[in-house]
């Protein structure tokens, strides 16, 4: 209600403690900096980590002799299954094209010393979860008691989901996946800290400020306001500065490169202007909040 | 209007600031707190303004128990209550003007209104001419007369005053104590701080003396008259005090 008056008092605040207010400024553009750039890597890391687990399949070898019928109903029974999310065929003649394509050089002189294509046709399943895919497996194939896997269904002549390949698959991205997400964190509360820290530099110095203003009867949001406005401001000002210096960051040195790095072009990151409004409201936030709570400690008089 | 009632405070370190204090002070007095340094004087200050909780005992102002006040109201009591400290307290970041100001604003005065009150009580203190004066460009008399300004400029029924003279030369002690006597002819009751033993002598009005944070003496002390008028009070002091008659602006 006295917006003019709290404006005026920020202002009065900012320019009366312009080094201690440029100092939270530059670390607020600091930490928005690094997090700018370390957002689309943490996104691209497990990014790339998740599509490496999507390649976590079980293949379900299907019998020479199964009829029609059989295959129907497996394909259903396939579907059906937990935890599946899609179900491709791939046939014979599919089977051997792929084979020779990945791996030429085995092929090119003895293809014939194959006679008929040994290949069978195949069910390609993808799970949905791929840290569960031996829940699919054990629904399809269950162990026995003396440890071999007999098929449940009629139709199917063996299971396969390349266990060792899969375990190492979903051990290494589940590594990354939990040091990207500890090192956000780690990085999200050392920003937070640190921007603290660099306002309480600057409220410290007005505290006495602060006592004098409580002593004459103001409430505790009256002083406050000009506080939270300034944090406003200066999280405003240090994040637009963050996001000037990435988007010119972006445009001479990332784009350029996008078409040769997959991994710069990731799918999965963030779009930049996403990326942006995210950062700056979370500058703004931090550095407003930070102030308020900052001058709880001087306001108990 | 104030009153104490076997209150004691005794400070996180063990000191005792003020030990079993009762007394009572009525509308529109005129009250000496005095004492040797270190007796409990700006304890008791400090207790009025609720910057202290006491240890022990009742304070009541205008009735009200301050015991009684929750944290998020003690901003309204200090509205009521106009303070002249020792060390001025006043805010470095802004003019004399603003300074002023500034209480007005707290209360949430008008514009209009803080544009009238603030250069009337600041020509009534002498300061006029310093309006956009910071608190830094200021003697020690002219810092304390902005801080007797702010203290009064919305008219508080109570105004305390902790050592307004402390470090002032005689001359400008009269001129300081002039305003606040001509504070509290307009209604105000006042209690005034001081070690100042002199100038208590001399202004005639009653005098409670703590020694240890104990009161051992409460009474009106010389011949007290109530219905002496600013200008005489002056002349008075200043004859007793054998500071010359060519004086104060005020
Ligand atoms: N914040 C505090 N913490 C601990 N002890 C204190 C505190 N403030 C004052 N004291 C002690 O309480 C006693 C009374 O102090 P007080 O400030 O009331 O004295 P005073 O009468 O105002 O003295 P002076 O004339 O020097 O201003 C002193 O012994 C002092 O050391
Ligand atoms: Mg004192």
């Amino acid at each position: 209600m006295r917006l003019g008056f709290f404006l005026k008092e920020a202002l009065r605040g900012l320019s009366r403690n312009s080094a201690p207010a440029l100092a939270a400024l530059l670390t607020v553009m600091l930490t928005a900096l690094v997090l700018g750039v370390f957002i689309p890597i943490v996104q691209a890391t497990t990014g790339t980590a998740n599509e490496v687990r999507n390649r976590v399949v079980v293949d379900v070898y299907v019998k020479n002799d199964a009829t029609a019928g059989e295959r129907k109903e497996l394909r259903s029974a396939l579907e059906d299954t937990a935890n599946v999310r899609s179900v491709d065929f791939i046939s014979k003649a599919e089977g051997l094209a792929q084979a020779r394509k990945k791996n030429p050089a085995a092929f090119k002189n003895g293809a014939e010393l194959l006679g008929d294509n040994p290949l069978p046709d195949t069910y390609r399943v993808t799970p949905e979860d791929p840290g569960k895919v031996g829940l699919i497996v054990d629904r399809l194939a269950p162990k026995e008691a003396d440890g071999l896997r007999v098929p449940s269904l009629a139709g199917i002549d063996e299971v396969r989901n390349k266990e060792e390949d899969t375990e190492k698959i979903l051990s290494a991205t589940g590594l990354v996946k939990i040091l990207t997400a500890g090192l956000a964190a780690l990085l999200i509360f050392a920003s937070i800290a640190l921007i603290a820290n660099t306002l309480r530099l600057s409220i410290f110095a007005r505290r006495r400020e602060v006592e004098v203003m409580k002593l004459v009867g103001a409430t505790n949001w009256f002083i406050r306001w000009p506080f939270v406005i300034e944090g406003i401001f200066v999280g405003f000002m240090g994040g637009v500065l963050a996001v000037l210096l990435l988007t010119i960051a972006k445009e001479t040195f990332i784009d350029p490169l996008a078409d040769r790095f997959a991994l710069l072009a990731a799918p999965d990151t963030i779009h930049f202007p996403l990326l942006v409004v995210v950062l700056l409201l979370a500058c703004i936030a931090v550095s407003a909040a930070g102030s308020a709570l900052t001058l709880r400690r001087f306001l108990r008089v | 209007m104030v009153e104490l009632r076997e209150v004691s405070k005794v400070y996180d370190s063990g000191t005792v600031g003020l030990d079993r204090a009762s007394l009572e002070i009525g509308r529109g007095e005129f009250v000496f707190l005095v004492g040797p340094t270190g007796c409990g004087k700006s304890t008791c200050i400090r207790l009025l303004l609720k910057e202290l909780e006491a240890s022990a005992g009742d304070i009541l102002i205008a009735g009200k128990k301050l015991n009684d006040i929750p944290r998020q109201r003690v901003p309204y009591l200090r509205r009521n209550i106009g303070v002249v400290f020792q060390d001025y307290k006043l805010l470095p970041n802004r003019t004399v003007y603003d300074n002023v100001a500034y209480s007005l604003e707290v209360i949430g005065e008008s514009r209009q209104a803080i544009r009238r009150k603030v250069p009337d009580i600041l020509r009534l203190v002498g300061l006029s001419t310093k309006l956009h004066n910071f608190p830094d460009e200021l003697s020690g008399g002219e810092q304390q007369r902005v801080s007797v300004a702010r203290a009064f400029v919305n008219h508080p029924p109570l105004l305390l005053a902790d050592e307004p003279t402390g470090n002032l030369d005689p001359e400008t002690s009269i001129g300081i104590m002039q305003l606040i006597y001509r504070i509290n002819r307009t209604g105000t009751t006042v209690v005034v701080a001081t070690h100042d033993s002199e100038m208590v002598d001399k202004m005639r009005r009653r005098v409670i003396e703590l020694r240890e944070g104990r009161i051992i003496r409460d009474e009106l002390s010389g011949l007290y008259r109530p219905d002496e008028s600013t200008t005489e009070f002056a002349v008075r002091l200043r004859g007793e005090m054998g500071v010359g008659p060519e004086g104060h602006p005020n």
